[in-house]
Order: C-alpha cells, then sequence, then structure tokens
C-alpha cells in the first residue's frame, strides 16, 4: 500500500461501513462469509505469499481454533468470544509442534504434508478424537457471542464483528509486513539460501510464520463456530484448504489487497450465480484456469521494495 | 494367517492402482517440475469412459472376457491419452514460463472443470459397472483363495509397470525422457525435442491413469464423479513417498501405500485408514525428506 492507493483504502473503508444499511440480510451473510476467507486467506497469505511456503492444509488450523471454541463454550460455558485468544493459541501451538519436524522439506514435500495434515485433523473429528469433538454431527448449540451485554444474532452485527476483525487484521500485518520480521519473510520466499548466507535465521522464521498465520486461522474459526453454532468436520474439509490456496495465489501471493479481491470474486460470484446451481462450478474452474492464464502473476502481485 | 495374505494382497492390488496412477504425476513432475492436479480426474474420466464403452459397445459379449477387456483397455487408455494431451495444451502449456503456483491453481480449476463436466454428464451419483463381466471366480493359490479381479489386477499393473521400465530404461525416446527430466536446457542442445517429450509424457501418464481408473470401476464395481480426488491424493501421495519424479519410486510408492493401508485398515483401525498412509507418509519424511528413492539436491548457491 503506497501513499497513492489511500483514497482506495478510505473509499472502501467507507463503502464497506455503510454496506449493510442497503442490503438484505441475505447478501450481508455472502459478505460475512466473504470476510471469514478473508481473515482465512489473509492469515494463509503471511505462510504462502509472504514466506512462500506450501501449504495446502490451512482448514486444519481453522478446524483447530473452531472446535477449541466450540468445546470451551459447549462444556464450560465460556463466553464464546472469550474463547479468541485460547483458540488462537491452541492453533499456533498445534501448527508449532506439526511444522517442527517438517518446515525444512522442500516445496512440494511440503505442500503433500500439510494436506496430509489437513486430512489428518479432519479424519480425527470425524472419529470422535478423545470423545470430545462430536464425531461426524460435530457440535452443536454454541451460544450467541456477547459483546459489552449485547447478543449477536443478526448478519448485520456479526457483519460488524467480522469485518471488524478484518479491518484490525489488515493493519497489523501491514505493520509486520513492513517490519524486519515481514522483511525477513520476503527474503526467505525469494531466496533461501541467500537470506541464510546473511544471517537470517531461517528456521526460526519459518516456524514462527507457520505458528501465526495458524493462530489466525485459529481465531477465525472461534468467530464461524460464534456464527454458525454449529460446526462439523464437513467444514474444514480439503477443499476449503484449497479454495483458500486459490484465493491467495489468484488474488498474488503477498499483496492483501489482490488477497481481499481474490477471497470477494472466489467466495461472492459463485454466490451470486446460485442459481445455475448445476454448471457453477464447472464455469468456476474455467474461470479459475483462464484467469491464471491471463495473469500468471496473480490480480495484484505484490510490489517489491 | 489367512486374514493376513488375504489383506496383502488386496493391498497390493489397491497399491497397483495407486503405482499407475502415481507413475503419471511423477513423470509429469519429472519433466515440468508441475503437481498435476488434474490428473486425479483422468484417472476418474478412465473408470466413466471404461464404463460407458463396456456398456455400450458390449465388448466382452462379442469378444470374450480376455480379449473384450484388452480392447476396453486400449481404448481408453487411447482417448484419456488424448485428453491428457489436450489438458496440457489448454491448461499448462501457457503457463510454462509463469511461477509455479499459477500453474498449480490452473490444474486445480482444470481438475473442478473436468470433475463437474462429468457430473453434468452422468449425475451425481454412484455409477455401477456390470458385475457380469467375469465370472465371480476364485483362484486357488497356495492354500489361499483369491478373487480372480484380485489376482488380474495385480498381474496387469505389474505387467503394465515392467513395460513402462523398460520402455524409459532401454529405448532412445526413454532416454530423452529421462534427459528432459534431469536438465530440460541440455535436453535441448542435445538435439531433444522438449515439447515433444512432453507431449508424450502427457499422453503417457493419462493413459496410465485411465486403465487405472478401469480397474477400480471392475474391482469394486462402483464409480464416482469425485474418486479422482481421493485417488489423486492417495497417488500423489504415493509418488512423494517414492521420491517424486522418481519413476521406480512411484511404482515402490505405489505397493507400499496399497499394502499398508490395507493392513492398517485390518489390523488398527479401519476408521483411520486414510490418517495411517498419511501418517506413515510425514514418519518417512522426516527421516528422508526426498521420499524413499529420491535423490538428495542440495541447495545451489
Amino acid at each position: 500500500m503506497g501513499r497513492l492507493d489511500l483514497p482506495f483504502v478510505v473509499a472502501f473503508t467507507v463503502l464497506m461501513t455503510i454496506a449493510p444499511l442497503f442490503l438484505n440480510a441475505y447478501h450481508v451473510d455472502v459478505l460475512n462469509s466473504i470476510g471469514l476467507y478473508a481473515l482465512l486467506a489473509l492469515s494463509l497469505n503471511l505462510i504462502l505469499g509472504e514466506a512462500g511456503l506450501f501449504n495446502m492444509g490451512h482448514a486444519a488450523f481453522y478446524a483447530m481454533g473452531a472446535y477449541t471454541a466450540a468445546i470451551l463454550n459447549t462444556r464450560y460455558q465460556i463466553p464464546i468470544l472469550w474463547t479468541l485468544p485460547l483458540s488462537g493459541l491452541v492453533a499456533g501451538l498445534f501448527a508449532l509442534a506439526v511444522a517442527r519436524p517438517v518446515v525444512h522439506l522442500r516445496g512440494d514435500y511440503l505442500l503433500i504434508v500439510t494436506i496430509g495434515v489437513g486430512e489428518i485433523v479432519r479424519i480425527a473429528l470425524v472419529n470422535d478424537v478423545f470423545g470430545i469433538t462430536g464425531g461426524a454431527n460435530g457440535i452443536f448449540g454454541i451460544s450467541r457471542p456477547k459483546l459489552f451485554g449485547f447478543v449477536i444474532r443478526q448478519p448485520q452485527h456479526f457483519y460488524y464483528l467480522i469485518w471488524g476483525f478484518v479491518a484490525l487484521t489488515i493493519f497489523l500485518f501491514y505493520r509486520l509486513k513492513q517490519s524486519r520480521f515481514g522483511r525477513a519473510l520476503n527474503y526467505l520466499r525469494e531466496d533461501e539460501v541467500a537470506a541464510e548466507g546473511s544471517g537470517v535465521n531461517t528456521a526460526y522464521y519459518k516456524l514462527a510464520v507457520f505458528g501465526l498465520g495458524a493462530a489466525w486461522a485459529g481465531m477465525a474459526g472461534t468467530l464461524f463456530a460464534a456464527k454458525m453454532t454449529i460446526i462439523s468436520p464437513e467444514s474444514f474439509s480439503f477443499w476449503e484448504s484449497v479454495v483458500l490456496f486459490m484465493i491467495v495465489i489468484l488474488g498474488g501471493a503477498g499483496n492483501m489487497a489482490g488477497v481481499l479481491l481474490a477471497s470477494f470474486l472466489v467466495i461472492g460470484l459463485p454466490e451470486l450465480f446460485r442459481e445455475f446451481s448445476s454448471a457453477r462450478m464447472l464455469v468456476f474452474g474455467l474461470v479459475m484456469m483462464i484467469m491464471m492464464i491471463v495473469r500468471p502473476q496473480g490480480l495484484l502481485p505484490a510490489r517489491g521494495r | 494367517m489367512e486374514e493376513f495374505f488375504q489383506q496383502l494382497t488386496n493391498g497390493l492390488a489397491v497399491g497397483g492402482i495407486y503405482a499407475l496412477i502415481a507413475l503419471g504425476y511423477t513423470m509429469v513432475y519429472g519433466v515440468l517440475k508441475l503437481i498435476n492436479f488434474a490428473h486425479g480426474d483422468l484417472f476418474t474420466y478412465g473408470a466413466y469412459l471404461g464404463l460407458t464403452l463396456l456398456t455400450s459397445l458390449a465388448l466382452t459379449d462379442r469378444l470374450g472376457f480376455a480379449l473384450g477387456v484388452l480392447v476396453l483397455v486400449l481404448m481408453v487408455m487411447g482417448l484419456v491419452a488424448v485428453l491428457g494431451a489436450i489438458l496440457e495444451r489448454a491448461a499448462y502449456r501457457p503457463l510454462r514460463e509463469s511461477p509455479r503456483l499459477s500453474a498449480v491453481v490452473s490444474a486445480l480449476g482444470a481438475s473442478i472443470f473436468l470433475q463437474n463436466t462429468l457430473m453434468l454428464i452422468y449425475g451425481a451419483r454412484f455409477q455401477v459397472y456390470p458385475d457380469d463381466i467375469l465370472p465371480a471366480a476364485t483362484l486357488h493359490v497356495f492354500g489361499l483363495y483369491l478373487p480372480l479381479m484380485r489376482v488380474l489386477i495385480v498381474l496387469a499393473s505389474v505387467l503394465i509397470m515392467i513395460a513402462l521400465y523398460l520402455f524409459i530404461q532401454k529405448t532412445k525416446i526413454g532416454t530423452a525422457i529421462r534427459a528432459a527430466a534431469i536438465d530440460q536446457g541440455a535436453a535441448r542442445l542435445m538435439g531433444i525435442d522438449v515439447n515433444r517429450v512432453i507431449l508424450l509424457v502427457f499422453l503417457l501418464g493419462p493413459a496410465l491413469g485411465g486403465v487405472a481408473g478401469l480397474m477400480v470401476g471392475l474391482y469394486y464395481g462402483q464409480i464416482n464423479f469425485t474418486m479422482g480426488w481421493v485417488y489423486g491424493m492417495k497417488a500423489f501421495t504415493a509418488a512423494i513417498l517414492g521420491g517424486i519424479g522418481n519413476i521406480p519410486g512411484a511404482m515402490v510408492g505405489g505397493l507400499l501405500l496399497g499394502v499398508i493401508e490395507a493392513l492398517g485398515a485390518a489390523y488398527i483401525s479401519i476408521a483411520w485408514k486414510d490418517a495411517i498412509a498419511f501418517l506413515v507418509l510425514i514418519l518417512i519424511l522426516i527421516v528422508r525428506p526426498t521420499g524413499l528413492l529420491g535423490e538428495r539436491v542440495a541447495d545451489k548457491v
């Protein structure tokens, strides 16, 4: 984001702030979905876009957060929004534990391992691991979130919760990108050997970014659980990881505005074409191919510094 | 013991199918460094085309089982190979000079497109292979009663793999494929038409995947338009297990994965079957980061 982009940022923020006033509940709900995916895609963008680590199992961390929140809420009656930091922590620690032995693997090997982790988590949830995940039915009866005594129930209210979190995320990740940490990640992506050679502790940064991205996905999971009040393993399938992967690459790996734009296109457009239900996904696949051929660098490629 | 050998042979049959699909992944990866995510769907096309040809042409009725299935296999191989070549032309060639992940997303798009085309044509329900192609015979080998279809699938997949291995190792074209996999630029300087090698790889791999699809149809009797993702993921795991880009590696990885899965499902837990396969993969990669037969590549400075 350069200085020239400021008018766009302001215009977008104003537009998004007043949008629910003009839209019906269904469209606001679509925007809520887009917001959740944007949140997840932004967190994946840290790992995949900024650091260049191939991760196609992001749904696993999302699931960790959602289930942590759901279990704490339904078993111990902890208000759902209070579980936010803990969900992030659980997802982040899980990612650190998983990534520690494998994060040094070269690109495609890491890709299949993350796919494997995603599948293992999903299968564990289906098999009711430790007897707390509710098996294939999942967990229901998650209570509505409460903010300062106000119960969030309508899509319009969730809208501000979700997009408020998106705005906060963008601000924080933008600061992170400008920092020494962000520069180290980009160095890692561009040339790992050179980064190591210039004294960047690549193993540390790889692990750190995995943990951070996963923690953020975990918090998005909490918001998802709060919004749906029911969660089940099928919400965290391989397909979700694939969609997030496509959003990041289509948008332009390492460019937050691009990732945001791609979230709108990839999640929003299929929703708008619901009436063509059967041919919808066929067109979606075709459009994906054409978009990548027309803009191989993504819609808004990351700019060098 | 009886149970163990039954599971072992079952694992080998499934493993042979995995290996045939994995070969397509590994050959494409070897030459293009591209994960062809649509490969699993070409495999599904093999299964559906096989079913359509089998029922509409009644090949086994007219030509007898052996000749009928052989003709069927050749037709499926040919058709899926052409499909593979079209896929390469449409989805991958325009992206050859682009960042690698763009090609991956294009592959995912192609996969979604292919899957949904099948769904629109055949419908979303499971399709059933006729079960009267082969008399439900069992073979009596070493005191075991094995289903005839299982034995045939193991034999056929091993035979195809041996043929491919000889082709890659002993013929001039095979040498060209190996050369292009090691160093495309140098291969080009040696007078190898790399574009033709890529085309050939995109004919061979899908042909093998198509046969594997046909085998799944004949073995399990049920096919679904989404099965390409499950089998594709398993076969990709197998290719990585053996060391991606390495042709014998894909064969070993496929057979090994099939056996591990079958034994894991029988002796540990059937519900955790898929998780066991991935867990084994992760453990092997921790010990050998480039797979069982993959070469260790040093980072160049």
